[in-house]
């Protein structure tokens, strides 16, 4: 283990980090916000709706996310004067548009299907209760039945950020510098394979440990309804009093 | 598959008789095949290029038994390290950094690094020419520590995994040059339909301090046999014409250099 090649290389290491962090986060916001529309279109009985959503869910869960990289970024390229009378190719031009996009359009059909499985457990009592109350359409699906649904999928969800987040480091094959992209490079010129890539692996394991834990207490937060209340403290002095 | 087979069968039976250079060794070679004309794989699937059959000369003069391996560029020398084949002919430079790793043979061709554009787009090749611009080059090659070394404040870097990848992408405009070995530009871009509307742009480089001193065979340290026995057989294909004929193949000139 050679530590020198390991600090002198960390300032670079960390600026990659800063990138994986930031497409992975751009990515998760747009995801998400197409992913609620697709699961509700999913989860309509209208044809019209849930078949182009079942669509766009069967491909994007279907091929691989490296495939749908090459597709968008050198497929792209091939398409160079088709998409500049669109006006598009300002944003296929760069590489960092074309991995946010797919990243983006890849996380969106995991999530939809995770949010269709949540929407689908709310239980049926929960509905005719707010029906009952008088709820309906739109107000019903905002009050009772989303906010039960993301609660039930929160965990689910918190896998597919850490996919998210591990399947960034693809976006080095399209010249982006990520961590993976500055972990090639310095490997390319130092040949210091270990060192370069233990390191890398180690801090996309600290980056992962904080999702996980700020999963955790929102999902904390969110289940405080479930808990017994202030009963906790007592039953654990208890339990502890009467071990000795 | 048959690939596979061939080379699991001969690291079983001759695996630990590598450091021994007898005729009738199986040696495994390494290669990219990503980098025409060099070595690059046909429509059929087959290697091809200078390299690979300089690399099978170089086999029937040493009378080796050969088999070859496709290794990506930046997993070379890490892959040769670890045994996956014992020689690497991939057109890779002898340089001091590689040097360090992995030890050479004697050269078997030279040629200079060239920047390549866009016609008529003018670029002067210097610092303040290059202002700003954009630069595609293959990772872990020595025109990208060339590049990084001389303009690496200037310009802005966009590495890739293979040389092919490079020419997609300043094909389609997403960077404005290219740099890379002169022939491999030529015959691997300029000269193809996607490289019609391009050419060379600035001086020729060949400043050993970053492209050594040509391309060489790459064995691992302390093989001196293998690497002996690869030598005479470089002076042996070049005394007997077999590598005027392979260079008379793929080229106009006689890439050895000086």
């Amino acid at each position: 283990m050679d530590f020198q090649v390991i600090i002198d290389s960390m300032p670079s290491l960390l600026e990659g980090m800063v990138l994986t962090i930031q497409i992975t986060f751009l990515s998760l916001v747009i995801g998400f916000a197409m992913a609620i529309p697709l699961a509700l279109m999913r989860v309509s009985k209208n044809p019209l709706l849930w078949m182009p959503a079942y669509g766009y869910i069967f491909f994007f869960r279907g091929t691989p996310l490296l495939v749908q990289l090459f597709l968008i970024y050198f497929g792209g390229g091939q398409f160079r004067e088709q998409l500049e009378m669109l006006g598009l190719w300002v944003f296929f031009r760069e590489a960092y548009f074309c991995a946010v996009f797919s990243l983006a359009l890849n996380t969106a059909g995991y999530t939809a299907e995770i949010l269709r499985g949540a929407i689908g457990a709310v239980p049926t009592g929960e509905i005719e209760a707010a029906k009952a109350c008088g709820m309906h359409g739109q107000l019903l699906y905002r009050r009772i039945v989303l906010p039960k649904a993301f609660r039930l999928a929160i965990q689910a969800y918190s896998n597919e950020v850490v996919f998210l987040f591990q399947a960034t480091s693809l976006v080095s094959i399209i010249t982006l510098m990520d961590l993976t992209g500055y972990a090639r490079v310095i490997v390319a010129r130092t040949f210091d394979i270990y060192e370069i890539y233990i390191t890398a692996a180690l801090l996309y394991l600290c980056v992962t440990y904080g999702i996980l834990y700020v999963f955790k207490k929102v999902e904390h937060r969110w289940s405080a309804h479930l808990r017994q209340r202030d009963t906790d403290d007592v039953d654990e002095a208890a339990i502890t009093a009467s071990m000795h | 598959m048959k690939k596979l087979i061939s080379a699991a069968i001969g690291v079983a039976m001759f695996g630990l008789a590598a450091n021994t250079a007898d005729a009738g060794m199986k040696v495994k070679m390494g290669t990219e095949g990503a980098y025409p004309p060099f070595n690059f794989t046909d429509d059929k699937g087959q290697l091809q290029g200078f390299d690979v059959d300089v690399g099978n000369a170089i086999c029937a003069a040493a009378g080796f038994e050969c088999t070859w391996v496709v290794q990506d560029w930046d997993g070379m020398i890490p892959a040769l390290l670890a045994k996956k084949y014992d020689t690497i002919i991939a057109s890779m430079s002898i340089t001091a950094e590689r040097k360090e790793k992995i030890d050479f043979s004697d050269k078997y061709y030279n040629t200079p690094a060239k920047f390549f554009a866009k016609k008529g787009s003018g670029f002067t090749v210097s610092e303040a020419g290059l202002k700003g611009k954009s630069v595609g080059v293959q990772r872990g090659t020595i025109h990208e520590n060339f590049l990084r070394d001389n303009f690496g404040t200037v310009v802005e870097i966009k590495s890739y995994a293979t040389q092919e990848e490079a020419y997609l992408d300043l094909a389609s405009g997403r960077v404005d040059l290219g740099i890379a070995d002169s022939v491999a530009a030529d015959d691997g871009f300029l000269k193809t339909d996607a490289g019609k509307g391009f050419e060379f742009v600035g001086p020729s480089f060949s400043d050993p301090k970053w492209f050594g001193d040509g391309a060489g065979v790459g064995v691992r340290k302390g093989d001196d046999k293998l690497r002996m026995a690869i030598n005479d057989a470089i002076k042996k294909i070049r005394a007997d014409g077999t590598y005027k004929k392979i260079n008379d193949k793929y080229f106009e000139f006689d890439v050895y250099g000086q």
